[in-house]
């Protein structure tokens, strides 16, 4: 048995400590916004915070997450989280809509780390979340917007 | 036209599951008595909800949100009450008209094939819900409007919701006439609507094959033959069935299945499996001696697929004669979703749940699979996640596996099949690859006197649910964008030499204009350079006759300042391309990366679809077609080495990331004709209008993608 913070809340699962937590959050907690596309860490898809900070749940193992405190796309709340999902939706920026989780995820990351980031800042901060829809001129564009409530 | 009463009675008669539609969120919506559903497309509920009955699959290319707008549009139905659920498996009402009595996704067909039959089903309904209000309210039909949902009476001022009329509408019989709006009328289509998916995407809640699940569900994966024919010889699953969770491990058509409580279990299971592969049938052949190969056939003559004059004539006797070959790599579809589906085997039904792209076939294959009639398994068609042409098999591959695995197990629990991102890359059902020959010859003052072209490759429709239409040996996918050549020049040769490879192939976002808008765009522009010419005034000069292709260029030269000056170190490079009936042309600007290839700046892209539905959308297809051609373009290839794939997971296959991402502009060439597609025609005009543009930074003519060969660190991400 395993006990982790997950959105703020204590869960308790029974996993082997080499298990993923992409998959203890799939598979055991039923919490499916995160999403599997590639297992390596190569894509993105699978992007939380942890500890604040944006990380490949994929190649995280289980035994890694004693004390700390995981926020998943069903979790994540806050005036940044709020400014980047309404400016995903205003620009309509989800094609097919897998990899746009872990784009979130990594953006709401970036712009609560530095709130008016350059072009630069965004290729840096979001060069690991691929997206094959290459919604990437919107994704850019809603960071750019979602930036501006926050008085960057 | 349906009553609703034999829309429920057919339903009905297919099984109960069939009533159960699935929403964005993945529960289910059921019919309730007093909805009225005037034909298959539309219900509308006592709750004033206007659930749309999807035909197509929504895998990113905004069908819902276009299917939904044209028939709100007819309805005059107010855009926050409309919801759209998939349409369960059925040829007869739910076929893509296009393709005869197949349902499916697929040659960007969705709106152009919809158009008028969902304006039908639209206006339909709303002239039945006039008619109820006529009769409730004892007023003439001709004196009720409609606005947004409400059905009003001006002289009395009486109103009523949709809602509010659905069960008296639902006892009339809809009328077998309609009239249809004006364009000038249009209050949906040609606006912007914002994509009926597009909340549920950016909060993690929409439901995709890959988070279905039933009770009791487990989990498989496959271990599948490294090369292409390979079968099982034996397996030793002893260190398998150790790991914790692993149910099963049954042999299948495609290899082993490891099955599972959890997908985790099934991973580490297959990795302990030990398999013997007979590789006697199976193919061994790498790429490069397939493009060996293939260069000595491009030398030869081969099927006709267009004779127009004598070329070899032409080239004869011209002053100039210009050769080049190009070479295309197998590519694959990578969606961002890994391929998966969910199958329930019950005594006498099955049930499907997958990103089904062809439901039709995705239902006779389990059928067959499971020793079913078709009409007992019902497909629930979810959200898929990405597709580019590969959830559309002619062998419905996903599902069939899936049934082979449940009907393995005894088909006492529902399975989830689940593809790795390493079986979706080594797993086949590649873009083919192709090697294209191509010689013009210019007469003294550098006109185009005559054209050749030679394509060599795998053909896609053969053993497929299209092969019929492979005519006289020439499969209408391998040379379309070459056989149809707009240009006008008066020789024009050009033919097919299809091969015979074991490497399964699928078509890929844009099919044969893949490969063919690339050789043709570039050859056109080298013949250009040639004659000492401006690349555009000589396509305008031979496109006199395409007048639409003539507006698309046109607009994207305007728009792209087209010979105006640029900084030094940057080039602009134009293409045009049709494909799906809609024509693109885009100017690309280029700069040169460090590595010396070559960096996208900006696109400047003009389309003519038709009549534009959602101008949003269709700007938004623009934007992923470029980025999804550029990303074939410049980086990824799937290399096979006596017979197996390298690449393995996106270190290796390299897809496009958002720093190579290029700023783009999208202009919708105005236009009143029915709609086309726009799904895939943002694709082709990338790779030439960026190669065309590098020769301008670099003397150098690229003819072989994807141009990351350019460099010493290959493809492999740096």
């Amino acid at each position: 048995m395993m006990t982790f913070q997950i959105n703020g809340a204590s869960r308790t699962v029974d996993v082997d400590s080499d298990v993923p937590l992409l998959w203890v959050l799939r598979d055991e907690l039923g919490m499916t916004g995160t999403k599997y596309g590639c297992g390596v860490a190569q894509c993105g898809a699978c992007t939380v915070h942890i500890d604040g900070r944006a990380t490949r749940s994929c190649v995280t193992p289980a035994a890694a997450l004693r004390g700390r405190d995981v926020i998943t796309i069903e979790g994540v709340t806050g005036k940044v989280a709020q400014a980047v999902q309404a400016a995903w939706r205003q620009l309509d920026v989800a094609q097919c809509g897998y990899c746009q989780s872990g784009q979130i995820m990594s953006a709401i990351a970036l712009l609560t780390e530095i709130p008016r980031p350059s072009d630069t800042d965004i290729d840096a901060a979001m060069a690991g979340n691929v997206c094959r829809c290459a919604t990437y001129v919107r994704i850019r564009a809603a960071i750019h917007e979602a930036s501006r409530p926050l008085g960057g | 036209m349906l009553t609703r009463r034999r829309f429920v009675q057919s339903t009905a008669l297919a099984g109960a599951a069939l009533i159960v539609g699935f929403r964005l969120d993945g529960r289910p919506a059921l019919a309730a008595d007093e909805t009225f559903a005037p034909n298959a497309f539309i219900r509308i509920a006592p709750d004033n909800t206007v659930t749309i009955i999807g035909k197509h699959i929504e895998f990113g290319q905004g069908s819902y949100t276009g299917l939904a707008t044209i028939l709100a549009e007819e309805l005059d139905a107010d855009w926050s009450q409309i919801r759209v659920e998939a349409a369960p498996a059925d040829a007869e009402r739910y076929n893509n008209l296009k393709w005869g009595p197949v349902q499916g996704t697929g040659g960007s067909s969705a709106m152009a094939n919809s158009w008028e039959q969902h304006r039908r089903a639209g206006a339909t309904a709303r002239a039945t819900l006039v008619e109820a209000a006529a009769r409730e309210w004892g007023v003439p039909a001709s004196e009720i409007t409609v606005e947004r949902g409400v059905v009003v009476h001006p002289p009395s001022g009486r109103r009523a919701t949709f809602g509010e009329l659905a069960p008296k509408a639902a006892k009339l019989t809809p009328p077998a006439q309609v009239k249809l709006k004006d364009p000038s009328q249009f209050t949906l289509v040609g606006k912007r609507v914002p994509r009926i998916d597009g909340a549920a995407k950016s909060d993690g809640s929409a439901k995709f094959t890959m988070d279905f699940s039933l009770p009791g569900m487990l989990t498989a994966v496959i271990a599948r033959a490294p090369r292409f024919g390979a079968t099982v010889k034996s397996f030793d699953a002893t260190a398998t069935r150790r790991v914790k969770g692993v149910t099963h491990v049954v042999q299948v058509p495609s290899g082993v299945a490891v099955v599972a409580t959890k997908f985790w279990a099934a991973r580490k299971g297959r990795e302990a499996l030990r398999v013997t592969w007979d590789e006697s049938r199976a193919e061994s052949r790498g790429s490069e001696d397939l493009f060996k190969a293939y260069r000595v056939l491009a030398s030869r003559s081969a099927m006709p697929a267009r004779r127009d004059g004598d070329a070899a004539a032409a080239l004869a006797g011209a002053a100039k004669v210009i050769e080049a070959i190009y070479e295309f790599p197998y590519l694959a579809h990578a969606p961002m979703e890994p391929l998966d589906a969910v199958v329930r085997l019950g005594p006498d039904a099955c049930e499907v749940w997958a990103g089904s792209q062809v439901p039709t076939i995705d239902q006779q294959v389990v059928a067959r699979v499971v020793g079913l009639p078709p009409a007992k398994v019902a497909i629930h068609t979810l959200l898929a996640g990405g597709s580019f042409g590969r959830r559309a098999t002619p062998n419905g591959d996903v599902a069939g596996e899936a049934a082979s695995i449940v009907k393995a197990i005894g088909g006492d629990k529902p399975v989830k099949l689940v593809w790795t991102r390493e079986d979706d890359l080594q797993g086949g059902r590649y873009r083919p690859l192709y090697v294209h020959r191509l010689r013009a010859g210019l007469d003294t003052q550098g006109n185009i006197v005559g054209w050749e072209h030679r394509i060599v490759g795998q053909s896609i429709l053969k053993g497929g649910p299209f092969e019929a239409s492979i005519k006289n040996g020439i499969d209408g996918s391998s040379v379309e964008g070459a056989a149809n050549l707009p240009y006008a020049v008066p020789n024009i040769t050009v033919e097919l030499s299809t091969t015979d490879v074991g490497v399964p192939v699928l078509w890929w976002r844009s099919v044969g204009s893949t490969h063919t808008a690339y050789s043709t765009e570039t050859f056109l522009d080298e013949l250009a350079h040639a004659a000492g010419r401006d690349p555009l005034e000589v396509r305008r000069a031979l496109l006199a006759k395409h007048p639409r292709h003539l507006a698309a260029l046109n607009l994207a030269a305007e728009k792209a300042g087209w010979g105006q000056p640029l900084p030094a170190g940057r080039a602009r490079g134009i293409a045009v391309h049709e494909s799906f009936n809609s024509v693109v042309a885009q100017v690309a600007e280029v700069t040169r990366r460090p590595d010396g290839l070559p960096k996208v700046e900006k696109v400047v892209c003009a389309v003519d679809c038709g009549t534009a539905i959602n101008p949003d959308v269709i700007r938004a297809q623009m934007e992923g077609g470029i980025g999804f051609g550029l990303a074939g373009a410049m980086w990824s290839e799937i290399t096979l080495v006596r017979g197996r794939a390298q690449e393995r997971n996106f270190d290796s296959y390299r897809p496009l990331r958002i720093a190579d991402m290029p700023a783009v502009e999208v202009h919708i060439v105005p236009s009143g004709a029915a709609p086309t597609g726009v799904g895939e025609p943002g694709v082709p005009p990338i790779a030439p209008a960026v190669a065309n543009a590098f020769f301008h930074l670099s003397g150098q003519r690229v003819r072989r993608l994807p141009f990351a060969r350019l460099t010493p660190a290959g493809t492999r991400t740096a």
